[in-house]
């Protein structure tokens, strides 16, 4: 970014231009943007149709309020700016990550970055024309029918913005379903701050009290869930695997105990774990949450994609977009967005959610890579997620000052370890042998291992018992 | 059997209404068996018995999943084939009112596909000092650019952005002491603006335009008091008009004690010619899929980054970037009244990158030409076309009138001259609304095309335009057996 510009000159068509010390085009004040195609003549006829004489003729703003100052930031070539990009970001260190808590990393097939970058999907926009969006709409149908057979459950629609921003819309919908009555949002105490916090947002507008239950080794504590239940209780929220990767157990009993207090049951999980999990729909899930963009996308600081799935019974208090089927005028099926009478640009302030823009394109890219793997290979991918934790685990709990891992619990992808060290210690001592993971206690890391990171396993247990 | 051309050999070829001059479309359309391509599961099941050999026991485990199991070259074809039956920004004109569907600059996409891009988010502040610099830089740029003192990238999209400010604003008057029950809407506001207001837990208080159709000052005089928390207001309004009172209107509010929030869906009509702060708006969302060219995705993801003037900076979300003060890199904190957090992460951060690589390949004189010439395009535009546009000075967008024709039938028909048609039917105040918005990518010879297909379309009977489409992969489609009997999962087919 500092670089310095060496050598400049003015263009024969008015540009001012810049060259660093390797004579590449740095910087190039263009009069315009490189995308406003029009040419001067162009613009001088136009302004004559309208009538105007300068372009900024047409803005009407009064002059008190007008921007006169400048933003100082300098226009750059292409070049220039894809090298800044490099530069800048080539200052992360390259570290292998072993972390999950949400947000995984999964390879991700060629196919998908290919076919879902065809312009005609990634400029697209929300299917308001679905005569000339049906390739999009196709898609998302299919990327729903993925998830309904994932669940079990009738209904998926084709995005939320993340998994905490589903599980906050779980809790609204909570609230709109008349069977449940209650203010009482109960998830578990090792819930994940950002979902929680998310969560709280979602329910501060409805005054809903977000309340936690306990958990023992990693996974629902039944007697202490049994005791925080009363009927206020709106929603009981669990995980599958739980954030500390543990695989929930008693997913059957805290299912009849939502029931028997009619409060919702809403499961979170994702769509690696649910290929080989227990089934939502079979332990009485009324709502599927969590974070489809463990297929699709891979490590992304973030960025992520909701899962929505509920029962049929629910539909028209469903969230967001959902795809159905029609027909055309030729009689030919055809799909279309429906049910919008939900959705806030028809219902406004009594719309089931406020999303608009969601994360169509990822689910695009979730659908490829589950169809990608097929059945076989989701399920094969599912199965090395519980091997390699145990693999792992194992080869930690040899190290000595380690033990691993501390949850008595089969293991998806991730799993804690006691450190003897203080764990920010092994953390940062592991970040200089070129690893990271996460750092969940005083004496505690997480340690998330998938295909994507499993090539560096060895690597990765030797610099554990360097520093550990 | 397949057949890949155009027509189907029956009613699919049936041309009565054929355009007769202009850019003529004809969309990609596959059929197999006189249907459109297959399901993906349509063209194959394989269920797998989770087995003996599983990991886990199987009280843990599910029976069995059945899914499609394709190779890849055929999956290759079926989504190549979908695209095909995709209308996006590169195929044509895409005047889609509101929605700023403008060009999305290639290079942003290999700038979002850097390897060291990608890296998880709860890695140590040290260890992505570039990550952090990106988004230091990007929070810097778009505070210039809106003229707020402070900005955070959390929000997935702009309702995620709106329902961010509008907490900030009720944490704000809770912060001193006020309960406020209301946030003010105009009636051509967008409907999440009013979804918002009700999920924060705000009552509504629509307000209605006045005849020029910007803000009733008498109406909104009427309409603030001790209740209000907000008025949320985009500028220029969903017609294209400029608030001209908006120093009024700005008073008004603060004078009650509420926040003025701004939609910065249409910010893409001022950039370097004013700034939301300048007009005395409190708290805005900047709408990166709109404004900075990030592409829609066919629905997402975007960017609702949230810019506040000084006085709401201690309530942003956690945690917030920074330069450290000695400079020697960038830092994440907790703001002082923080309401927490929006996104479970820190928001859809390729998105930003995109944002961030496109402002800076623009910078002050590409920003400020992208807006002259998109409000040059939209009066060109408007200018050459035939239905009448009753709301103006407008500036990057123009809501005209379908007239005695039906808006949505109207738009249908225009699919067949190759073009995408405006947003319809919004805002109310026009009857039959044709919203417009052409940006500035288009060229002088495409927005003739343009006009031309308006044209076209205003001259046709109604007839024709019931039958519209027919050049469309699909033809019309009855989107009200959609809704009576909703098949909404290929499982729900069988049925
Ligand atoms: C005026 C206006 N406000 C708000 C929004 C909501 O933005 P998003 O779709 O990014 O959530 C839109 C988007 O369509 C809009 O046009």
């Amino acid at each position: 970014m500092c670089e310095r510009p060496i050598g400049s000159a003015i263009t024969p068509d008015g540009e001012a231009i810049s060259y660093d010390t390797r004579g590449t085009l740095m910087t190039r004040r263009t009069r315009g943007s490189p995308y406003a195609p029009q040419d001067a003549a162009d613009t001088e006829a136009m302004l004559a149709a309208v009538g105007a004489d300068s372009e900024e003729d047409l803005f009407d703003i009064p002059e008190s309020v007008r921007f006169d100052g400048a933003f100082d930031i300098d226009a750059r070539s292409e070049r220039a700016v894809r090298r800044q990009v490099e530069r800048t970001l080539g200052r992360n260190d390259d570290l292998t990550e072993f972390m999950g808590r949400g947000h995984y990393d999964h390879y991700v097939p060629a196919l998908v970055d290919d076919l879902s970058s065809r312009q005609e999907f990634l400029t697209s926009y929300t299917q308001y024309q679905p005569e000339v969006a049906q390739g999009f709409l196709q898609a998302l149908f299919e990327y729903q029918s993925m998830l309904v057979e994932l669940t079990g459950l009738g209904v998926a629609n084709c995005s939320m913005y993340d998994a905490a921003s589903a599980l906050g819309e779980a809790a609204t919908l909570s609230q709109r379903v008349r069977s449940v009555s209650g203010d009482r949002i109960l998830v578990p105490d090792q819930l994940r701050d950002g979902k929680r916090e998310v969560l709280e947002q979602y329910a501060a507008g409805p005054d809903l009290r977000v309340e936690s239950y306990p958990t023992a080794a990693g996974t629902v504590d039944v007697d202490g869930l049994a005791a925080a239940l009363d009927d206020d209780a709106a929603m009981v929220y669990a995980e599958n695997p739980t954030v500390c990767g543990a695989v929930e157990e008693s997913l059957d009993a805290v299912g009849e105990l939502a029931d028997d207090h009619d409060a919702l049951f809403v499961l979170g999980s994702d769509p690696v774990a649910l290929a080989l999990l227990e089934r939502p729909a079979d332990v009485g899930a009324d709502v599927v949450v969590g974070e489809a963009s463990a297929l699709g996308v891979g490590s992304a600081y973030g960025m992520g994609m909701g899962i929505f799935a509920t029962r049929e019974e629910y539909l028209r208090q469903v969230p967001g977009r959902l795809v159905g089927v029609s027909g055309d005028a030729t009689g030919r099926r055809a799909f279309t967005l429906t049910l919008q009478t939900r959705e806030q640009h028809i219902r406004k302030e009594r719309a089931t959610s406020n999303i608009c823009t969601n994360q169509a394109w990822v689910a695009l890219r979730t659908a490829i890579h589950v169809a990608t793997l097929g059945p076989d290979g989701l399920v094969d991918l599912a199965e090395d997620c519980v091997r390699l934790a145990a693999d792992l685990a194992d080869r930690l709990d040899d190290v000595s000052g380690v033990i691993a891992p501390v949850h008595d619990r089969y293991h998806f992808r991730e799993f804690q370890a006691k450190t003897d060290q203080p764990a920010a210690a092994v953390a940062s001592d592991l970040e200089a042998e070129g690893f990271a993971v996460h750092v969940v206690g005083d004496h505690r890391i997480q340690v998330c291992v998938t295909d994507a990171n499993e090539p560096e396993m060895d690597r990765f247990v030797d610099a554990v018992a360097e520093v550990a | 059997m397949t057949d890949g051309s155009a027509d189907g050999g029956d009613s699919l070829d049936a041309d009565e209404h054929a355009p007769e001059a202009g850019t003529l479309y004809d969309q990609a359309r596959w059929t197999d068996d006189g249907e459109y391509e297959p399901l993906l599961s349509e063209k194959d099941a394989t269920e797998v018995a989770i087995g003996e050999d599983s990991p886990l026991p199987d009280d843990l485990t599910r029976d069995s999943l059945e899914l499609p199991g394709l190779a890849e070259p055929e999956l290759a074809r079926h989504y190549t084939r979908l695209s095909q039956m995709n209308y996006g920004v590169d195929s044509g004109p895409f005047p889609l009112g509101s929605c700023t569907m403008k060009y999305n600059p290639k290079f942003t996409e290999q700038a979002a596909a850097d390897p060291n891009a990608a890296v998880h988010p709860d890695r140590s502040a040290g260890s992505v000092q570039g990550t952090l610099e990106v988004q230091a830089q990007l929070q810097d740029y778009l505070g210039r650019i809106g003229g707020m003192d402070a900005v955070t990238l959390q929000p997935p999209a702009g309702a995620a952005g709106e329902f961010t400010g509008i907490r900030i604003a009720s944490a704000y008057h809770e912060a001193n002491g006020e309960d406020r029950s209301e946030v003010i809407i105009p009636d051509s506001a967008h409907g999440t603006n009013f979804a918002t207001a009700a999920m924060a837990g705000f009552d509504v208080v629509e307000l209605p335009s006045a005849e020029d159709g910007r803000v009733d000052l008498e109406a909104l005089e009427a309409a603030v008091g001790d209740d209000t928390a907000a008025l949320m207001l985009t500028n220029p309004n969903t017609l294209g008009l400029f608030e001209r009172d908006i120093e009024e209107i700005a008073a008004l509010v603060h004078d009650a004690g509420g926040l003025l929030y701004y939609d910065g869906a249409n910010l893409n009509a001022l950039l370097g010619r004013a700034r939301p702060g300048d007009m005395g708006f409190d708290v805005m969302h900047y709408n990166v899929h709109k404004t900075f060219a990030t592409p829609h995705g066919g629905g997402g993801p975007g960017a609702g980054p949230v810019g506040v003037v000084e006085e709401l900076a201690p309530f942003l979300p956690t945690p917030h970037v920074r330069e450290q003060p000695d400079g020697s890199g960038y830092e994440r904190y907790e703001p002082d009244q923080s309401i927490g957090k929006v996104h479970g992460f820190s928001g859809n951060w390729l998105v930003l990158v995109r944002a961030w690589a496109y402002i800076a390949r623009l910078g002050d004189e590409g920003l400020a030409d992208a807006s002259a010439k998109a409000v040059l395009n939209a009066n060109y535009l408007a200018e050459r076309i035939d239905y009448e546009v009753p709301y103006g000075p407008f500036h990057h967008e123009f809501v005209a009138s379908a007239g005695d024709q039906d808006a949505a039938d109207a738009a249908k028909r225009m699919l067949d001259y190759g073009v995408h048609p405006p947003t319809t039917k919004w805002p109310e105040i026009v009857d039959e609304a044709l919203m417009t918005e052409p940006t500035e990518a288009e060229t002088r010879g495409s927005l003739d095309d343009l006009a031309a297909a308006f044209n076209a379309v205003s001259a046709e009977d109604d007839a024709t335009l019931e039958a519209a489409p027919e050049r469309t992969a699909a033809r019309r489609i009855d989107q009200v057996s959609a809704a009576r009997e909703p098949r909404l999962s290929w499982q729900a087919l069988d049925d």
